[in-house]
């Protein structure tokens, strides 16, 4: 009997319509929005990384991963890991939408006992598919769980993110030699490439170079994106996710603006980290909200 | 549009912390003072300069700071090396992350080849709070007691760690420095003497003694000055170099109090309290020993004045330790 051909869908075939960008639009406003509002509970809390990565937060939780409403332990979902755990803030308010993590447990955040914190407990955390906090693992925790889901003929997809400052833990390449070697093709890494780590500019700490030549080199399909254009960014990545053809890993660099969406915090280093008082929470709410990215 | 266009009073970030919290400068003021006195410092930091206090140091001597970025391993083995060429490397990092991630460099490149590397684990114990328990430093005292040749040095307040650091002029061997996150009660006032490797007694006790390191020094002092007001006699002595371990001073303790109490932002297991148990049981002593501090477990997130009174190491919890063994 001949098998009918499995046509591999063409990057037209995977862009998102307008409707689904304008939701994917609205939860990254509301990923910045939440995370301000929840800074205010421990009056500290990290406003800029969040804001390079929130369209990465809702490209991937609207638009391209597989997971069921409610269900956060559903055996075929797609999996997301990220070594840049203290993004967490912007996280939790994704898994509540989704029914996940109860609402009240999110207004608790950082409180005496309660499961969220700035980094990410799976242990806690309904959603989080894999604990985060000492930065470099989190590519090799994605690379266990792609490998785990292919030995159980499972067809999910792993994504895992890192910051680009976390290209520099040697951790970090030792998954990526591994990965190609074994040829994990349900692996997609993204480097949210803010230009930014704690103490600068990262081409002024240890510069990370030509990323995507390095993970080109290191034998990955490489990609690289304005990682605030959802409509660019949701592409390729469904567009990876359903190319079953590859004979490996996928990494997409995304290009993207440490503190997008407050003028004041856009490339400036401190507010890796910081608090604002009521006030000004309530005046970059309403920056957000004049804003379209 | 409306847009965020300058910060109110009380707004701050990141680099703006030094102003909120100026304890957070002590070792930049120690390196200062180190370099000011020949020492060739240089300063190796994993992308945590401003979070260890060591932007004043940075700013005076640019050129005596590396910045190694994202790379705690290869840190902590390039500092290995720079020690060969007689520079004096100062490693600062988070605790959790050096005592743990770093351990096998830490044991092959700096204590095995004996080379005086100063590491500092800043934020350490519970002091991360609701950074997570993955931050949190429990194990750290633990992880490089067993390590040969290391020193574990776990000061009380911004002080002491200015002390500490001084002291370790005249010091060959590599250096642990355990230190907290620049907020830590005052419990001495500058220029307080401070010997690597001798315990300080602060009180003298017959019911209890508490022998404490690091921030819970301070709620011990305070809770026993309580209790002797009521009459009880309650001593307290700061173990702030945990290895080598002061162990006159803990069986002079022993031999005048009945109980000997350990208090510290650790795991119960593998670290002061489980030092001061093994002088205490090679040398037959009769005290009863009670070790206070994290329970073998992953601690909670929380803000960290709520883990210290959860886990009662603030003054009421240890207080409280110390009135059970009065009943």
């Amino acid at each position: 009997m001949a098998h009918a051909q499995t046509k591999q869908p063409g990057r037209n075939d995977l862009r998102p319509t307008a409707d689904e960008i304008a939701l994917m639009r609205e939860k990254a406003r509301m990923v910045r929005l939440e995370t301000i509002r929840l800074i205010l509970l421990p009056k500290i809390g990290h406003f800029s990384s969040v804001f390079s990565c929130a369209e990465i937060f809702s490209s991937l939780y609207y638009g391209v991963m597989s997971l069921k409403k409610g269900d956060p332990k559903w055996p075929d979902r797609d999996r997301f890991t990220y070594g840049k755990g203290h993004a967490a803030i912007g996280h939790f308010p994704i898994l509540t939408d989704l029914g996940f993590l109860p609402k009240e447990v999110l207004d608790g955040y950082c409180s005496l006992g309660n499961p969220l914190g700035d980094h990410p407990d799976m242990t806690k955390v309904p959603g989080i598919d894999f604990s985060s906090g000492s930065i470099g693992h989190a590519l090799s925790n994605g690379l266990g769980m792609a490998m785990g889901g292919r030995m159980q003929g499972r067809d999910f997809t792993v994504f895992t993110m890192m910051g680009d400052g976390e290209q520099q833990e040697g951790q970090v390449w030792e998954a990526a030699t591994a990965a190609v070697a074994n040829k994990v093709n349900n692996l997609i890494a993204i480097v949210d490439q803010n230009g930014y780590q704690l103490d600068g500019a990262v081409k002024d700490i240890v510069d990370t170079g030509d990323l995507a030549a390095k993970w080109r080199a290191f034998g990955w399909e490489t990609h690289e994106v304005d990682g605030h254009n959802l409509d660019e960014l949701t592409t390729v990545l469904r567009h990876l996710k359903a190319d079953k053809t590859r004979p490996g890993p996928a990494c997409v660099i995304a290009r993207t603006i440490k503190g997008k969406g407050i003028d004041l915090m856009e490339n400036q280093t401190g507010w890796h980290l910081g608090y604002l008082t009521p006030e000004d929470s309530e005046i970059a709410a309403q920056e957000i909200m004049s804003k379209e990215i | 549009m409306t847009k965020l266009e300058k910060l109110s009073p009380g707004s701050w970030h990141y680099l703006m912390m030094a102003e909120v919290f100026p304890d957070l400068l002590r070792p930049s003021d120690a390196l200062i003072d180190l370099t000011a006195e020949g020492e060739e410092i240089v300063l190796l930091s994993p992308d945590l300069v401003n979070s260890g206090g060591l932007s004043k140091f940075a700013e005076k001597h640019p050129d005596r700071v590396i910045n190694t970025g994202l790379s705690e391993q290869n840190t902590v083995s390039m500092a290995a090396g720079l020690a060969t060429t007689g520079m004096v490397p100062w490693v600062s990092g988070m605790a959790s992350f050096l005592a743990l991630l770093c351990n096998e460099q830490i044991r092959m490149d700096v204590a095995y080849c004996q080379q005086p590397v100063r590491i500092i684990g800043h934020h350490t114990g519970l002091s991360f709070g609701f950074y997570g328990s993955s931050h949190h430093a429990t194990e750290d005292i633990g992880a490089l007691r067993s390590i040969a040749n290391m020193t574990i040095i776990s000061p009380a307040d911004g002080n002491q760690q200015y002390a500490a650091m001084m002291a370790s002029r005249d010091y060959d061997g590599p250096l642990y420095y355990r230190t907290g996150r620049g907020r830590d009660p005052e419990v001495y006032a500058e220029g307080a003497p401070f010997v690597i490797g001798k315990a300080i007694e602060h009180m003298r006790g017959t019911d209890v003694t508490v022998i404490a390191c690091g921030m819970p020094l301070h709620p011990s002092i305070q809770a026993a000055t309580k209790l002797n007001a009521e009459g009880y006699s309650v001593g307290v002595i700061d173990m702030h170099t945990i290895k080598p371990l002061d162990v006159d001073a803990v069986l002079e303790a022993a031999s005048h109090s009945k109980v000997i109490l350990t208090v510290e932002e650790h795991n119960v297991l593998g670290g002061l309290g489980a030092a001061v148990a093994e002088v205490l049981a090679e040398n037959g002593s009769p005290a009863r020993l009670v070790r206070h501090g994290i329970k073998d477990e992953y601690s909670l997130i929380g803000p960290p004045t709520h883990l210290y009174q959860h886990y009662k190491l603030d003054e009421d919890g240890i207080e409280s330790v110390i009135r059970d063994q009065l009943a």
